[in-house]
């Protein structure tokens, strides 16, 4: 497997929807290759930090507004 | 270039004019809203139902469903509880897509009165999260289109661009990069660097690895084909991972026994 094979399945890596025989290609060339290897790592912990970080939260005091907003709207119609 | 992007067509399973996208002239934007969908969530970030496709079998039905019956019918209190369910959801994705917190504030409005009024269009085989999902992203995007000038992109033109297609930056990260910096300084950073996301790149990467919607759901939510929204979701993330790697990059000596 070329470094370019491995990067057109990197998502299906991460995804783990790779095969068994696909997977040992994949594990393969990543025991030669430090490159891909540092690729698939942070690649796979940039998903894992915007999945557990929560960035754009919504307050409760104006979660309660909006609530209130839409209900009227819907009550209204 | 390492990667060709595979063919971007698009999805249009009820003959709806495709809607395009004014955005700035260097973002490429790619979503737009069909009437239908094909969802079919594998992740169940939002919601804890399974339906089961395979026809003949038993079907469990999603408990919104109930909800969304009852509101049909004019309780308000049932489609109360679709709000509370799904508000923070909206108003995350509007936020990614808008980047505009007043224009995320009214998408989650918009988007839940547009749903309200338009149950009777909701199909009870689809879940109803994917399906006000497709709305909201149709709310965001048209107010991202209003703060923007520039040319139009259709969402069949392919996106053009070379940054995330070849990783350049092979320093390893810091074994916990999030402990580097404290919460609200990480959050900056995190908010920061998807902003700097196009906005096709940022709504795929939103819908896919941020509300954990399949592949198929992204698809359908955005009106793209399946293999345009890989592509897509492949390039925010390699980009996302450029640009987050100045910030949780080892330094050196790190690391070492």
């Amino acid at each position: 497997m070329t470094c370019s094979e491995f990067m057109a399945k990197l998502d299906d890596c991460l995804d783990h929807k790779l095969d068994a025989e696909l997977r040992a290609d994949v594990d393969e060339h990543l025991r030669g290759c430090e490159h891909c290897l540092i690729t698939m790592n942070t690649t796979k912990k940039t998903i894992e930090i915007y999945r557990s970080n929560e960035i754009y939260e919504l307050p409760d005091s104006l979660r309660v507004r909006l609530e209130a907003s839409i209900m009227a709207r819907c009550r209204k119609c | 270039m390492f990667l060709k992007p595979t063919a971007d067509s698009t999805i249009q399973p009820s003959g709806v004019p495709k809607p395009v996208m004014a955005v700035a002239e260097t973002d490429e934007l790619s979503a737009v809203l069909p009437d239908e969908f094909l969802p079919e969530m594998d992740d169940g970030k939002a919601v804890d139902g399974e339906i089961d496709p395979i026809e003949g079998m038993s079907v469990e039905v999603h408990p919104d469903v109930a909800l969304v019956e009852r509101a049909k019918g004019g309780d308000t209190a049932a489609f109360e509880k679709l709000v509370r369910q799904y508000d923070r959801q909206v108003f995350r994705i509007a936020q990614h897509i808008t980047q505009n917190r007043e224009d995320a504030e009214d998408v989650v409005q918009d988007a839940f009165f547009k749903a309200y009024q338009k149950l009777d269009q909701f199909q009870g085989n689809s879940k109803f999260y994917t399906w006000l999902v497709r709305i909201a992203v149709n709310e965001s995007l048209m107010r991202l289109r209003k703060r923007k000038t520039g040319r139009t992109v259709s969402i069949d033109e392919d996106v053009e661009t070379d940054e995330g297609s070849m990783p350049r930056d092979l320093a390893d990260w810091s074994p916990n990069p999030e402990q580097l910096y404290g919460k609200s300084e990480l959050a900056e950073i995190l908010r920061k660097t998807v902003q700097g996301l196009p906005p096709g790149f940022r709504t795929v990467f939103v819908l896919r690895d941020v509300e954990g919607l399949s592949t198929e759901e992204t698809a359908s939510s955005l009106g793209l084909s399946i293999p345009a929204v890989k592509s897509r979701l492949l390039r925010a993330r390699l980009q996302l991972r450029e640009r987050l790697s100045r910030y949780f990059r080892k330094k050196n000596g790190e690391g070492v026994a």
